[in-house]
Order: C-alpha cells, then structure tokens, then sequence
C-alpha cells in the first residue's frame, strides 16, 4: 500500500527516509533526503558539522519530527506513529541517559523496566559483563570514565534488543577494547537481521562494520557507496569531493 | 501492571537519587530556615498576630520551597539528556508523570514535616494536638500542589526563561488549593473540627482530582511537544 506521495519501503528495509526535509526557523538542515537501510545491513552517514546527520537521527529516533517527507523505521511512519516506531529502536545519542547518582545495575534496571522489558539481574548483570563493566555494577555512575559511561549506555541498548540500531558517534570515547567489543557487536546484530544507521566523522575505528557510506552535504546525500569495493581510502576521497561540493 | 511499575521506578529514581544526592532537600531546608528567620523577626513575640497568621505562613513557606523542588524535578532529566529516554520509552507516559508527581509528593511532604516542626520549636506553637488534622489536611494541599507543578515544570523544562515563567504559570492555578489547605489548616491549629470546614476541604478534594486527571491526560501530549 501506498501512503501520499512517499512510496512505500519493501518489507526488507527497516530504515527508510523519503523526500526527508527538516528546517529550524529559516535555516534549512536537510532538504530532501533519500535514505534505505536494509536489514543486516549497517550504513555510516558522514558529513561535516552541521550537515544534519544528528538531526537525521534524531527524526529516526522519533525525537524530531521532519518538516516534509517521511521516516519509517521498522514499518512505522515515525511522525504519525512514533510508538510503534520506538518500540522497535535503539537510539544511542550525545548524552548518555545516566542516572549518575544510581549504580551502573540500578541504570539499566530503570531503562528496562521503563521500557517495559522484562528482565532479571542475571539479564542486567550479563549485560554489564558483556561491555566489561560487571566489577563496576553496584558502584555509583558519577566517577565513570566517559568510556565506561558509553559502554554502560551500549548495555542499555543490549537489553532492549531492537530491531534498528540509530548510533550518533556511538565509538566517541571508547578505548581500543571498548571500540573492538562494538564492532563486534555490531557485526552480530547485523547477521541477526538488524539493521543500523550510525553517524561518524572517524574511516578508521568502526568505520569496518559499516555496508554502505551515505554522505550528507547540502541538505542531501550527495553520495551513497557500497563501502567494501572502495575501502576507507576511497570513501574518504569521495567524502572531501562531497564535502567540498556542499561547501 | 506494568504501568503501576514504570510509576514506581520513576518515584524510586527520584527517591534514591534525592536521598543520595541530597541536593534539592539541603537546598529546600537552608531557604525554610531563611523563611523562618525572616518571619520571626518580622512578627516578634505578638501572639496574636501569630496565631492568626500562622496557616498562611506556613502554607507561604511550603509553597516557596515547594516552587524550589518541582522547579528541580526535570532539570535531572536534562543531565545527560535523560529527557530523551524519557520520551522514547515505549507505553503510556503517564506512568511517569505519575511517578514524578508521586517523587515530588514525598519530597514535600518530607520538607513539610520538617518545616512544622521548626514552626512549633520557633514560634513555641503546640502543633500536637492538630496532628491528625494536618496528616489529611498537608497531603491533600500538597497533592494539588505536586499535580500542577509537576506539569507546568514538565512544560517549562525546555524554556530559557523557566524560573520565570514556571511560578507565573503555576500560582494561579494553585488559588483554589491554596485556600482550601490554608482554611483546613487554620481550622485544625485552631482545634476545630474538619467538619466545621468540610466545604473547604471539598474544594481542595475537588482540586486534587481535577488537576491530577488533567495532568495524566495531557502528559504524553506535553512530552512529546
């Protein structure tokens, strides 16, 4: 079924942007943008500061809502149906959700519970282990490291077991180790059918577990490229040509 | 079930991260014991104006450092952008609202028992005697004050002139409780039964349920902005 003037994503597509279109006030962040992600799939979305990137997450993630076009994560049209779209996401932005004054368990024990998951200290205490913070659990959040902090937010996401993953910067802070067990997480979800549009500015570290590079520049994706028959390398060039065309 | 949860894990954060923080209730007390300082000098050793002053001023008193706490109550939610889990946690967000309001009820009340104790140590009042009074009496005025406040700082969250704006909006629309909890109160200092102001006692029954209705209805709209 078709919905107005946005044609429908196919089934596969979990992610989908059409006609994408978000101004704030007068000044015109995305202006049309066309966007597939599929399922086990991972896409990198590069471009400079200000592009939109976090702005493009953030519609997906059903806190923003566009000015035109549409979204739809999971089948959800995000702006008509944001619940349904929610239920079926993970979005890891800037901030780190964190409670600092309760212990790194007693976090995840109300993200969980808010969301409605139904869960038990083992589940909660396997997470924390999973993103090497079990020795940390009961201490209180506030004197983490900022990479203890962004993996305890990746647990979070862990136990929601979304469909969609949204990631804005999600390899900003964490160590060698930290930025290791994430890409292979990653590269888990995706065999698992999920599906995850992640913002970042690094080709080097997490870079690997991205499909396709979709580069942001005027508003638009100026270019979207399957990432393995180029390599780094070559989406870095294309990124500067782009970058310097939206410039 | 689950929504009685998600409420209770709100008013849990809220309790444990106050109780372990202790940054809005050591606040809220330095700004009462200013309150009190100030009053005492201000009305002397003048009984009688003292005796009939007193509900107001006691009811200034929490409505102050209540302005203080509910205009907290979100600002924790902005610390690391919890404002956006928030939203983005499936299920009806009234459970938090609830919650909140639940979280702030205790923290009032908590401030308040303090607070009239001080009263009674400072002015040498006997409030002994109108305990059972004031134990319906401070809840149900409290209640009220807890149901608007928590949505009107909910709404002000965002806005940069939020410490303005927020007892703007609020005070007004506390009138009726205001007077209902200050009337009860002076009938329970004085000794008289509730009874004997049981039309006022209505009002503010009547205020608590309309204002906490309206606030769960309306939540999920005002989160979602």
């Amino acid at each position: 079924m078709t919905t107005g003037a946005y044609p429908d994503a196919p089934l596969d597509t979990p992610i989908s942007a059409r006609g994408l279109r978000k101004a704030y006030g007068r000044h015109l962040v995305l202006d049309g943008v066309d966007l597939d992600v599929r399922c086990g799939e991972a896409v990198a979305l590069l471009g400079a500061n200000g592009a939109g990137k976090t702005t493009l997450l953030r519609i997906a993630a059903t806190l923003v809502r566009p000015t035109r076009g549409r979204m739809r994560v999971a089948g959800a049209d995000c702006a008509r149906d944001p619940e349904a779209a929610r239920r079926q996401l993970g979005f890891l932005g800037h901030g780190s959700w964190l409670y600092e004054d309760l212990t790194a368990f007693e976090n995840l024990r109300f993200w969980a519970t808010l969301g409605g998951l139904s869960w038990s200290a083992s589940t909660l205490r396997a997470a924390l282990a999973a993103v090497e913070l079990e020795r940390w659990g009961d201490e209180r959040v506030r004197p983490f490291s900022a990479g203890m902090k962004r993996r305890l937010s990746i647990a979070r996401l862990v136990i929601a077991e979304p469909r969609v993953l949204l990631l804005d910067e999600p390899f900003t802070g964490l160590d060698q180790q930290g930025a290791k067990w994430l890409e292979e997480h990653l590269q888990a979800f995706k065999s698992g059918g999920g599906a995850v549009l992640l913002s970042t500015h690094s080709f080097g570290r997490g870079f690997g577990v991205a499909d396709r590079a979709a580069i942001l520049a005027g508003g638009r994706i100026a270019t979207d490229v399957a990432v393995a028959p180029l390599g780094a390398d070559g989406v870095r060039r294309l990124y500067e040509l782009a970058v310097e065309d939206g410039a | 079930m689950t929504y009685a949860r998600r409420a209770f894990i709100v008013l849990w954060k809220d309790v444990v991260t106050e109780r372990r923080s202790k940054a809005t209730l050591n606040a809220l007390l330095f700004f009462s014991l200013l309150l009190l300082f100030v009053f005492q000098f201000t009305l002397g050793a003048d009984r009688e104006h003292l005796v009939s002053a007193l509900p107001g001023l006691l009811w200034l008193g929490f409505v102050l450092s209540g302005l203080l706490a509910l205009g907290r109550t979100f600002l924790v939610e902005r610390e690391n952008d919890c404002w956006d889990g928030l939203l983005l946690a499936p299920g009806d967000k009234s459970a938090i609202y609830l919650g909140k309001v639940a979280a702030n009820l205790v923290l009032m009340l908590v401030v308040e028992a303090i607070l009239l104790a001080l009263f009674a140590f400072f002015f040498n009042v006997d409030v002994g005697r109108a305990l059972p009074a004031l134990s319906l009496v401070l809840p149900l005025g409290t209640l009220g004050f807890a149901a608007v406040g928590t949505l009107f700082a909910a709404m002000t969250a965002h806005v940069r002139a939020r410490e303005v704006l927020f007892p703007v909006l609020l005070l007004p629309v506390e009138v009726p409780v205001l007077l209902g909890a200050v009337k009860a109160t002076e009938a329970a200092l004085a000794g008289e039964p509730l009874s004997a102001v049981a039309q006022w006692l209505q009002l503010l029954v009547a205020a608590d349920v309309v204002y906490l209705v309206a606030g769960l209805l309306t939540f999920d709209a005002l989160l979602e902005g």
